[in-house]
């Protein structure tokens, strides 16, 4: 199964995941910082996570396929 | 090596207002070229899509920019200046801490619901503008307004000192003013600002950003006062110039126009591929950063201590979609370099999107037959900042 994760490390909290892949992605109400909600998300979602993997400024969105 | 060529300074080497300084895309689109700033300082300019991406995210690279490029002719620009407060400046933890915690008052869902209020506020100032009649300036009525009166309610403080704003993100975003200017202003708008800190202290309100700030952070008072006042400042200069230079742009392409005036809900789809070109159109040499250890970029060797400026250009690059080198609204968003990349990339982006769609959407939607009052060509752009857009913008309908 492809599993998404974030290293909170290095988040900035910027959101650019949630904006990418809404349902595989929030942001945390207590910092902000980027919270995976779907870690094995289905293969019409994959799409959207590349595209949050590619845009995260911080780097820190993973996609282990 | 060859003599470092002289980096033309944009604003008063466009050919086309909306364009790159002459001789600029040539210059630096074999690879990283050496150039020299006004102040006398040396970059390497960079300019492909991946090498921006990279020295924007490379640890190796500091973006403590004091001493650094500047299109400034005198002094340093206030934003460059390593002070309390000054996140743009800091690297590292020292910059999460100031930043992480503003985070929270950022997210895409607090911006989401702010929504309603930014229309609201957009279709008063409509209202406001229809009224008026034709001619109107387009700057005054809707640009600067709409983004100065959202950041305010954004922090929380009252949009009666307005002028007091928009006076200091002048000073703060300036090419030509002293530091003792900006200071002056600062010192008064920071008066303003402990008045509303202390009323966020004692309600203990974590609901705006000056209230998260007192409340939740430990932020010291000086540092609270400056970061405040660059949210202000920052809040004001950009989104205003930028949705400008959208409708400018706009008002040249009636092709594009149509696509937008026949799929208004495609907004915010469009405002990304806006952002892409008109910021990639305009070139120039953008952010600076130094390196801190040898780094290879594109090729070349950057030296420990040499800096670098990374240019907008390399929004208009292929890799990064079809005949990029075009404004096209129907293409889906791709990953531009407007808000920047790395740790530093805007922290108002979320807030800035949501602005520009709503603005881009309603203005278009409510004066279908909105036009340019005198050309393009024949408009006064500021010269006196470092962020650029027109002076004005007269319109009739
Ligand atoms: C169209 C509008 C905007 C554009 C194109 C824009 C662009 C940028 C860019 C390129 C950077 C990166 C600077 C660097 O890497 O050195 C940046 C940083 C920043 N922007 Fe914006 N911005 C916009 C609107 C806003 C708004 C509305 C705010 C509101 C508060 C804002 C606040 C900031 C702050 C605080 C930073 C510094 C972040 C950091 O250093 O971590 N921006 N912006
Ligand atoms: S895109 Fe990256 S930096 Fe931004 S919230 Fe998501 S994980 Fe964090």
């Amino acid at each position: 199964m492809p599993t998404v994760r974030i290293d909170q490390t290095k988040c900035i909290g910027s959101g650019q995941c949630v904006l990418a892949a809404p349902d595989v992605f929030d942001q945390s109400d207590d910092d902000g910082l980027g919270v995976v909600l779907m870690p094995e998300p289905p293969a019409d979602l994959l799409p959207g996570v590349r595209d949050a993997v590619d845009r995260c400024p911080a780097q820190v969105v993973s996609l282990e396929e | 090596m060859t003599e470092a060529a002289v980096c033309p300074v944009p604003h008063e080497n466009r050919v086309h207002p909306l364009g790159a300084p002459a001789g600029f895309e040539e210059a630096v689109s074999n690879g990283p070229v050496k150039m020299i700033w006004p102040n006398g300082v040396q970059a390497w300019v960079i300019s492909s899509y991946a090498g921006v991406r990279q020295v924007l995210s490379d640890r190796r690279f500091s973006a403590m920019r004091e001493g650094g490029p500047e299109m400034r002719t005198e002094g340093e620009p206030i934003l460059g200046l390593k002070q309390p407060g000054n996140m743009n400046s800091m690297d590292g933890e020292e910059h999460l801490r100031l930043r992480r915690p503003l985070s929270r008052g950022f997210m895409v869902k607090k911006m989401n619901e702010m929504r309603p209020r930014i229309q609201q506020i957009v279709d008063e100032h409509l209202d406001a503008m229809e009224r008026h009649g034709a001619p109107a300036d387009l700057v005054s009525a809707l640009c600067l307004p709409v983004p100065s009166l959202v950041i305010a309610e954004l922090l929380g403080v009252s949009p009666e000192h307005q002028e007091l704003f928009q006076s200091t993100a002048r000073e703060m975003f300036g090419k030509n003013g002293s530091k003792e200017v900006y200071d002056a202003k600062a010192a008064e708008l920071g008066e303003v600002l402990a008045k509303v800190a202390d009323e966020k202290r004692a309600s203990g309100t974590t609901d705006d950003l000056i209230g998260l700030m007192v409340n939740e952070t430990d932020f010291d008072s000086e540092e609270l006062m400056r970061l405040a006042i660059s949210l202000l400042a920052a809040g004001h200069e950009t989104t205003s110039n930028f949705f400008g230079l959208f409708a400018l742009t706009l008002f040249e392409r009636p092709d594009q126009r149509e696509i937008l005036q026949r799929d208004p809900d495609r907004a915010d789809v469009m405002v990304e591929e806006l952002l892409r070109y008109t910021i990639g159109r305009l070139g120039g040499a953008g952010l600076a950063r130094r390196a801190v250890e040898d780094v290879e970029v594109d090729g070349v060797t950057i030296k420990a201590g040499e800096w670098v400026a990374v240019t907008f250009l390399a929004n208009l690059e292929e890799t990064l979609c079809p005949n990029a080198g075009e404004l096209d609204l129907e293409r889906k968003a791709v990953s531009h370099l407007g808000f920047g990349f790395g740790p530093h990339q805007c922290l108002g982006a979320n807030l800035a999107r949501a602005e520009l769609q709503i603005l881009l959407r309603s203005l278009f939607t409510r004066f279908p037959n909105l036009r340019p009052a005198i050309p393009v060509t024949e408009m006064a752009f500021r010269e006196d900042s470092i962020t650029y857009g027109a002076a004005s913008i007269p319109v009739v309908w």
